[in-house]
């Protein structure tokens, strides 16, 4: 971690070749350790002996790095709003539910009352839509985008707090027509609270991924955030990405440079919204339902602090971040929290301390290292610099 | 230099009860260097945001190259052919010199999303070739060395110059320079005044500044309007303002003009 910082702020002299050449070793980093991690669970995992077996299936089980692929997945779109555009979102949770409530939709017996199947791996005989995974994810994808438009269009006029307020009321909004949404003049479109299951499963080349299947969904999972990245890398390399962070950096001048202000703001939300959608698919068909009340307000401030604590505005970090919250929240915390219960004898429920930790977690960050973990160069710069240099650029 | 690029006719801006702007009409001849000076308060900054689009005037209009461009948003304006630099420096500091010339290409790229993220031909042609463009515009204002900086890594003149690559970048007919050189030193601004005829004889633009330094004033312009509280009080070559008893009053007070 040192070398790496110490590489970027060595990188200022001539960033353009060195950045280059940090994002290909880290791009190779991610694929290596992505393949390998694949490799181990797929082949290496059975053939060890049951002591080590047990150790993984407790600290490092298959099932929470799929789950973190998910989170990265959604941590990417966030990121996108907001590291790159500057957009403070704190109801990114309604584009995972849409994603989700979309492979319910279309991968389930939901609406038993028609018959379509597509390209499913579900039998024939079961009533309701049946479209194929991969289709769905699509499908996702452009509803969860239509929605961040959808959204974006009467908020994004607002400024910094104000439009926080605003997603973080929309972001409430979702979930709670979700979880009424059962009887919508008479249709049950989400089955309430019930939620919707069983989602249909994956399938990939022909074959049928049961629930144990885990290293393959693996495999899909790691391929879709990896999609993400190379979606979210080549983006900020063009002429969107630039304007996106000219919104960033100083509306006002980037709309007098020619950028489109809300058109450019409705872009990075549709993008967004878009991963956010990918994300929701794949988890509803990874775990196989899709439940109101999953989606609450949590989800969004653990993707921000994800976000956050990863370095905002670079992919690496947001991996980073995304990779060690969820490993924390689903692993991390409750086997902790077991050990030490375990030899103090003590009750102590540790998950339910997570957003303790979190917010802990937060505001240390906040106070020696804002820039977060891996932070993008950029950022680096202007929160670690003394005054005497900003007083140069004006009063702004 | 009897057509005129820009018009804008009897603007005025309240501000509640406050008149920024008083009726003024005023235009930019094509391919001519004019400015707008006055005390502090006068108005300029609000004029000029309204010929930019940032502020809607209360009334009157502005025609540029026979376009009504009245209270159009900013960026329709831009990419009309109106760019303009910031009295204090706005740049897009975390982005390198180069990607700050090549935002303001924004509205002459077409990449899409889809096409940007495939990579295609086109998409990467484009690219190449507006890296290229950014470049040669930073040479051209002489800053060509600093492409690779952040601009908030710049020195205050360079970050001065890389504005003007920056509005140089929409293929501007008119540029509006707001107190471009603030903070520089004597010899600076005589370099300025240098500078201004070169960008405007090779990148065929028309000049509008807002100035402060007397000294650059009245080297560069052809012409010079002077506000006084909202109002245009004077408009000639700048040995008629010189000896214009109004501009002296508006600018040194009644008192000293009559003590003299």
């Amino acid at each position: 971690m040192r070398a790496t910082l110490r590489r970027n702020k060595g990188s200022n002299k001539n960033v353009k070749s060195n950045k280059s050449f940090d994002q290909r070793k880290w791009v190779r980093g991610f694929s290596v350790a992505a393949i390998l991690t694949w490799i181990f669970y797929a082949f290496i995992y059975d053939i060890l002996p049951d002591i080590v077996q047990s150790f993984f299936q407790k600290w490092f089980p298959v099932s929470s790095a799929n789950e973190s692929m998910v989170w990265i997945i959604c941590a990417l779109g966030l990121n996108i709003v907001v590291g790159y555009a500057g957009l403070l979102d704190l109801g990114f949770v309604a584009f995972w539910a849409i994603g989700g409530y979309t492979a319910g939709w279309f991968m389930s017996d939901m609406f038993h009352q028609t018959n379509f199947h597509f390209a499913s791996v579900a039998p024939l005989t079961i009533n309701g839509i049946h479209i194929s995974f991969w289709i769905v994810l699509l499908i996702g994808a452009a509803i969860a985008a239509l929605f961040g438009v959808l959204i974006g269009a009467p908020t994004l006029r607002l400024k910094s707090d104000y439009l926080a307020l605003v997603t973080l009321g929309f972001g409430e909004i979702i979930p709670q027509f979700i979880k009424n949404g059962e009887n919508i003049a008479g249709f049950n479109l989400t089955n309430g609270s019930k939620g919707i299951s069983p989602v249909d499963q994956i399938g990939i080349f022909g074959k049928k991924l049961g629930p144990f299947d885990d290293d393959w969904k693996y495999l899909i999972l790691v391929c879709l955030a990896a999609l993400m990245v190379y979606i979210s890398l080549r983006i900020r390399s063009g002429r969107l990405g630039r304007a996106w962070l000219a919104i960033r950096e100083d509306e006002l001048a980037a709309s007098m440079m020619g950028v489109p202000l809300m058109s450019t703001k409705l872009s990075a939300y549709a993008v967004g919204a878009m991963s956010g959608g990918v994300a929701g698919v794949a988890y509803a068909a990874y775990i196989g339902t899709v439940s109101a009340d999953r989606f609450d307000f949590a989800i969004s401030i653990t993707l921000l602090a994800m976000v956050v604590l990863g370095g905002m505005g670079n992919v690496w970090g947001v991996i980073l971040g995304a990779l060690a919250i969820s490993w924390v929240n689903s692993k991390g915390l409750p086997e902790i929290g077991n050990t030490i219960n375990g030899a103090l004898g003590t009750q102590i429920n540790f998950p339910s301390y997570n957003f303790l930790l979190f917010g802990l977690v937060l505001i240390l960050m906040m106070l020696f290292k804002r820039e977060g973990l891996l932070p993008e160069s950029r950022l680096k710069q202007i929160l670690h610099e003394t005054d005497d240099e900003t007083s140069n650029t004006g009063g702004h | 230099m009897s057509k005129s690029v820009l018009n804008a006719d009897n603007i005025s801006v309240k501000f509640g009860g406050l008149v920024a702007v008083d009726d003024v009409s005023f235009d930019i001849p094509t391919g001519g260097v004019v400015s707008l000076i006055g005390p502090n308060g006068a108005g300029k900054t609000t004029f000029f945001n309204v010929l930019t689009g940032l502020y809607k005037p209360t009334s009157g209009s502005v025609t540029f190259d026979g376009l009504d461009i009245t209270a159009k948003p900013p960026h329709k304006i831009a990419q009309a052919g109106v760019a303009r630099t910031f009295q204090n420096i706005r740049l897009f500091g975390l982005m390198t010199a180069e990607e700050n010339v090549m935002v303001a290409m924004h509205s002459h790229l077409k990449a899409g999303i889809i096409s940007t993220v495939l990579g295609t031909r086109k998409q990467r042609a484009e690219e190449k070739e507006s890296k290229q463009t950014a470049r040669e515009l930073l040479d051209f204002v002489g800053i060509g060395a600093t492409a690779d900086q952040f601009a908030r890594n710049l020195s205050y003149g360079d970050q001065r110059r890389l504005e003007v690559a920056r509005a140089l970048a929409l293929r501007p007919k008119v540029l509006l320079l707001d107190e471009p050189t603030a903070g520089m030193n004597p010899q600076e601004s005589q370099t300025f005044v240098d500078f201004v005829y070169r960008v405007r004889d090779q990148k065929d633009v028309s000049i509008l500044l807002i100035e402060h330094d007397m000294s650059v004033v009245m080297k560069v312009s052809e012409r010079i309007t002077v506000l006084d509280r909202g109002q245009k009080i004077a408009e000639g070559t700048p040995a008629e303002i010189k000896s214009n008893k109004r501009v002296i009053e508006a600018y040194l007070g009644k008192s000293a003009e009559s003590g003299k």
